[in-house]
């Protein structure tokens, strides 16, 4: 089942190329991505066998990331396919600068995805640390064609960053790697294999000074991956040049793997006694990322960038909960983030694509124009800035809880004054964004009647945010108890509660 | 001091000199010509280093290794570097002597670091730690002091080599399976940049990534 | 007798170096397919210009006169501090590497300020040159030979390591057995390679200078030495001649570790050194053309760079 679930999209992939007709391969798009969906619930209902001795097998964290990844992916393909209708394939102007360019093939563009989604599903099962750094350099290079979807200098600009960035980072990441395995080494012919569950095992043997060399680097070199502050840069431009649909899986679905990448080391850190060290570094690395995006989200003038630091926002988030300790808390905050990030991203899209703008100060009147995109936006804003009654809330707020109980007022002090910074900063973007008088739109559709065809919404573009926009608020006043169990193990395999 | 050391010495001070000399040249096919000689360098070490019988799966990750780093890769990158019409030198933004400066500077950071790090299993030569290190971070300052796209490509390589040069220093062999995936993936990698490369150049008439610089805060 | 055999080095020198130019020049002759001028060439142009009477300028005073004199006498003195091969030099005392690659400094001082006293434009710029490629050279060539003093030490435990570094020449070069190149074979390959990079630099061949050049513009040491004819060019060439010798020297006592206590067999080994030396610089200059101006620093630093990192490897305790 296992090996399914991670062959099925890359035999799929691997065959859009081969297909001529567009409904065909859409049709295939949504039922790899329904039945992938599928085969994720049954491996929540029954934990599947391991396979190959053990090197993919799906524990609670692998299933929790597992999880959240099938089922955005499937309301993005949802999504996705009223996208790829709207897309012109012909040459297009830019809208920025006014250039001509056209897009990738869409076989190409959905062979990309497909690949992207068997390489994410990979991360998330995998236990030996060797392979899942495979994976998660794969999920670099299958997902940067997908970056550069719209043929044109600036994602290609945004492309060449994040390959050369991500590579270089897990490139760091393999230096990690060997440190372990010399961490891992007992005598001259005797070593644990690098499985999570063996090192874990005779966790107290291995070498403290090259396990705790291991963590740092595999902590920098995933975090690049992860757009934990410093090693961010690529992360906004990403972001904001790729299409909507693959910017809703890069912060929703592709940052939980590289995270959960690091979640791997920590446990092992953990079962050595280390498991302090790795918090501390990742609480530094977590406040530091939420300053960075506060500072970043202040007069943004862009959207999409907005919307990519706040990811970086959220994974500093979720990294300064494990570091304190709240590893239910950072779990749940994973769950959460993905979905409201998946449906802003979604949201971003409508407006973009109606409006032809990606500027904050332009942007007026969403509201007007496009009453349930506009209506989303707001929603999404007031969830993703931790207001109630929506998921981020609860997890923001058990974090914080922990970090009280835990006395550690500092940290609880910096944590709540950048949250609080950046709701307002967020807010008066958002704002007058979703208010007002129409204006910003593209000069052709200026008259009433021009407004009200634009701001005529497809099912397509609508039901998949809100799909997820009613998660977020279901997240935010009930946990069901399959998900509170899992998440509860989840967070104790990494030495929390 | 048995002359196998001798020859493994021998082969490290290369390996070391290739990288001075990329810092050095001021032409990028010389640059290219340079990591693939220290891609055969690298591959040929675990064929040396082997004590008496050597494994097949040695003899199979030498021959990949080999194949890709010192024939697959430069090809690749001097395909791309005919097919832009760019300018043949570096243009780095660090100079060639301070350059060649700063890689001295950074044996003697290697050679310190990797005399403090205590190994579990000792070495075949002292030396592979440092110039594992020294490897890391001549390409890591290839990236950032270099202009053109294809020599980020290049400072990758290296750093790449690198790490591969640490793996080398393992008692402990990962599964081959694991050390094949590595190389399709760098291979994958230095391909998906090749054809970025491509498009950079078809899109801009150049492929200096430090014009590639519209998208900020 | 061990005296008579290290007295014996100097008149060597004294006949033998003006053979090595011509063992340079029948090596590139032969590679251009050419007959080549007679191996004994600057032996006949010494014999014919010291017949002749010297031209001076009006512009020039008594320096230009000194020139040519105090470099031939600095060079001789540093041939009695220089051990060939295994054989120790007639005077030997700590520090004295320093003390030879000043003598060659006197020689490069005196030659320079005699092209800068004629006042031509060409001269200076030769002069110029000569003093900025100088400035990278003498430091690689100071830097090999305390490497190789500091492989020494690691054989021999007797000398603390403080004072490692103050060796004389001589005694460096004695201990640079077989079993040295054994034991740090890495190390010494690297400070060869900086000396010999040193040798086709201050001796002025390709690829650093071209020494048959008649362009000005591109000319290093012969540009220097335009405006002096008779007895005093004479001096010159021998004093380049004994130079070269010197060089050729220091590597070959590197490269042919023949230390078998017979001074005569580690002599000869050592002579053979030499002029093979001289042959493969004929080969170098057959096959290589000379480098750009701007790129001679780059090669220079480059030697430089090989002798730090013979330093750093033995320090590094191999």
């Amino acid at each position: 089942m296992i090996l399914t679930l991670i062959l099925l999209p890359i035999t799929a992939g691997v065959a859009m190329l081969g297909i001529r007709s567009a409904v065909v391969r859409r049709c295939l798009l949504m039922v790899v991505a329904a039945v992938h969906a599928v085969l994720t619930a049954c491996a929540w209902a029954h934990s599947p066998a391991p396979v190959l001795d053990g090197w993919l097998l799906l524990d609670a964290p692998g299933l929790l990331f597992l999880g959240i990844t099938s089922a955005l992916f499937l309301v993005v393909a949802l999504y996705a396919l009223g996208y790829l209708n709207r897309e012109d394939w012909g040459k297009r102007q830019d809208f920025e600068e006014g250039f001509l360019f056209s897009n990738s093939r869409e076989s190409v563009f959905l062979c990309c995805l497909l690949l992207f989604l068997g390489m994410m599903t990979l991360v998330t099962v995998s236990q030996h640390f060797g392979l899942i750094w495979v994976a998660v350099e794969a999920t670099t290079l299958t997902s940067a064609p997908l970056i550069y979807f719209h043929r044109h200098r600036r994602s290609l600009e945004a492309t060449w960053k994040y390959i050369m960035i991500c590579s270089v980072g897990i490139a760091l990441a393999l230096l990690g790697n060997f440190f372990l395995a010399v961490a891992s080494t007992l005598s001259e012919n005797s070593h644990v294999p690098m499985l999570v569950s063996r090192l874990i095992q005779s966790a107290p043997q291995l070498h403290v000074l090259w396990l705790k060399a291991a963590f740092l680097f595999l902590l920098v070199g995933y975090g690049t991956k992860l757009g934990l502050a410093p090693m961010h840069t690529w992360l906004p431009d990403a972001h904001s040049e790729s299409p909507s649909v693959i910017s809703a899986l890069l912060s929703g679905a592709l940052l939980n793997c590289a995270f959960l990448a690091i979640l791997r080391v920590q446990q092992v850190c953990v079962a050595a006694g280390q498991g302090d060290f790795g918090r501390n570094l990742m609480l530094g690395f977590g406040l530091f990322s939420m300053l960075i995006a506060a500072a970043f989200i202040l007069q943004q003038t862009d959207f999409k960038r907005m919307l990519a630091y706040s990811s970086v926002e959220h994974v500093g988030i979720m990294s300064l909960g494990i570091g304190v300790g709240a590893g239910y808390g950072a779990m749940l905050h994973a769950v959460n983030h993905s979905l409201t990030k998946g449906m802003l991203f979604l949201v971003a899209g409508n407006i973009l694509a109606a409006y032809h703008n990606k500027s904050t100060r332009d942007i007026k009147g969403v509201l007007t124009v496009l009453p349930f995109s506009g209506l989303l936006w707001v929603a999404g804003f007031l969830a993703i800035t931790g207001a109630p009654p929506f998921g981020i809330f609860l997890s923001e707020l058990t974090i914080l809880k922990v970090a009280l109980d835990q006395g550690r007022f500092a940290v609880a002090f910096g944590y709540l004054l950048l949250l609080s910074v950046i709701f307002i900063a967020m807010a008066s973007i958002v704002f007058p964004m979703a208010q007002g008088a129409p204006s910003g739109l593209p000069t052709e559709t200026s008259s009433d009647t021009a407004i009200a065809a634009v701001g005529r919404e497809s099912a397509l573009a609508i039901i998949p945010p809100m799909v997820l926009c009613a998660a977020i608020l279901v997240l935010g006043v009930y946990i069901p108890p399959v998900l509170q169990h899992v998440l509860k193990q989840a967070a104790v395999t990494v030495g929390t509660f | 001091m048995t002359h196998m050391e001798l020859w493994i010495d021998i082969l490290i001070v290369l390996l070391i000199l290739t990288n001075l000399k990329l810092m050095g040249s001021s032409r990028l096919s010389a640059c290219i010509r340079t990591v693939a000689l220290q891609g055969i360098l690298l591959g040929a070490l675990p064929l040396i280093a082997g004590h008496g019988q050597i494994p097949f799966r040695v003899v199979i990750l030498s021959g990949v290794t080999i194949l890709l780093k010192g024939v697959v890769f430069p090809w690749l990158l001097l395909r791309a570097l005919r097919t832009s019409n760019t300018r043949r030198e570096m243009e780095p933004f660090i100079g060639y002597s301070t350059s060649m400066l700063i890689s001295v500077g950074l044996i003697g950071l290697a050679m310190w670091m990797g005399g403090r790090l205590p190994l579990p299993v000792p070495l075949k030569s002292p030396l592979v730690v440092p110039l594992a290190l020294f490897t890391i971070m001549t390409g890591l300052l290839a990236i950032v002091s270099r202009r053109k796209a294809i020599s980020q490509v290049l400072g990758y390589l290296v750093m790449e080599n690198g790490i591969y040069a640490f793996g080398l220093t393992l008692a402990q062999k990962e599964p081959m399976l694991i050390e094949l995936g590595t190389l399709l993936d760098v291979f994958m990698a230095v391909f998906v940049m090749g054809i970025a490369i491509f498009h950079i150049n078809r899109e801009f008439d150049h492929i200096d990534t430090d014009l590639l610089a519209s998208l900020r805060d | 007798m061990t005296m008579n055999m290290t007295l014996l080095q100097i008149p060597a020198a004294f006949i033998l170096a003006p053979l090595l130019p011509g063992v340079i020049n029948r090596t590139k002759a032969f590679f251009a397919g050419r007959q080549g001028q007679p191996l004994l060439q600057a032996y006949y142009d010494i014999a014919k210009l010291l017949r002749k009477s010297a031209v001076y300028s009006r512009t020039t005073t008594w320096v230009f006169r000194a020139g040519p004199v105090i470099s031939l006498a600095a060079v001789i003195t540093a041939l009695f501090v220089l051990p060939v091969g295994g054989s120790a030099a007639p005077f030997s005392f700590t520090g004295d590497m320093i003390f030879l690659a000043y003598l060659l400094g006197v020689v490069r001082f005196f030659t320079v300020v005699a092209a800068l006293d004629t006042g031509s434009p060409f001269e200076g710029m030769g002069a110029s040159r000569e003093v900025q490629f100088s400035v990278l050279a003498e430091p690689a060539l100071l830097l090999s030979l305390a490497a190789m003093s500091l492989i020494g030490n690691f054989h021999t435990a007797e000398i603390a390591p403080s004072r490692s570094l103050f060796m004389s020449l001589s005694e460096i070069y004695a201990r640079l057995t077989m079993n040295a190149w054994a034991q740090s074979g890495t190390v010494l390959l690297l400070a060869a390679g900086a000396i010999a990079i040193v040798l086709l630099a201050e001796n002025c061949r390709i690829p650093v200078d071209d020494p048959t050049t008649h362009l000005e513009l591109t000319m290093i040491h012969e540009v220097m030495v335009l405006d002096h004819s008779g007895p005093d060019f004479a001096m010159i060439l021998y004093a380049a001649a004994l130079k070269l010798w010197i060089f050729c020297a220091l590597l070959a006592g590197v490269l042919t570790p023949v230390r078998s206590g017979n001074l005569l067999l580690d002599t000869g080994a050592v002579m053979v050194g030499i002029f093979l030396i001289a042959v493969g610089v004929g080969v170098i200059e057959s096959i290589m053309a000379r480098l750009r101006l701007l790129r001679v620093p780059q090669l220079l630093s480059g030697a430089g760079v090989f002798a730090l990192l013979a330093i750093v490897l033995v320090l590094r305790g191999q």
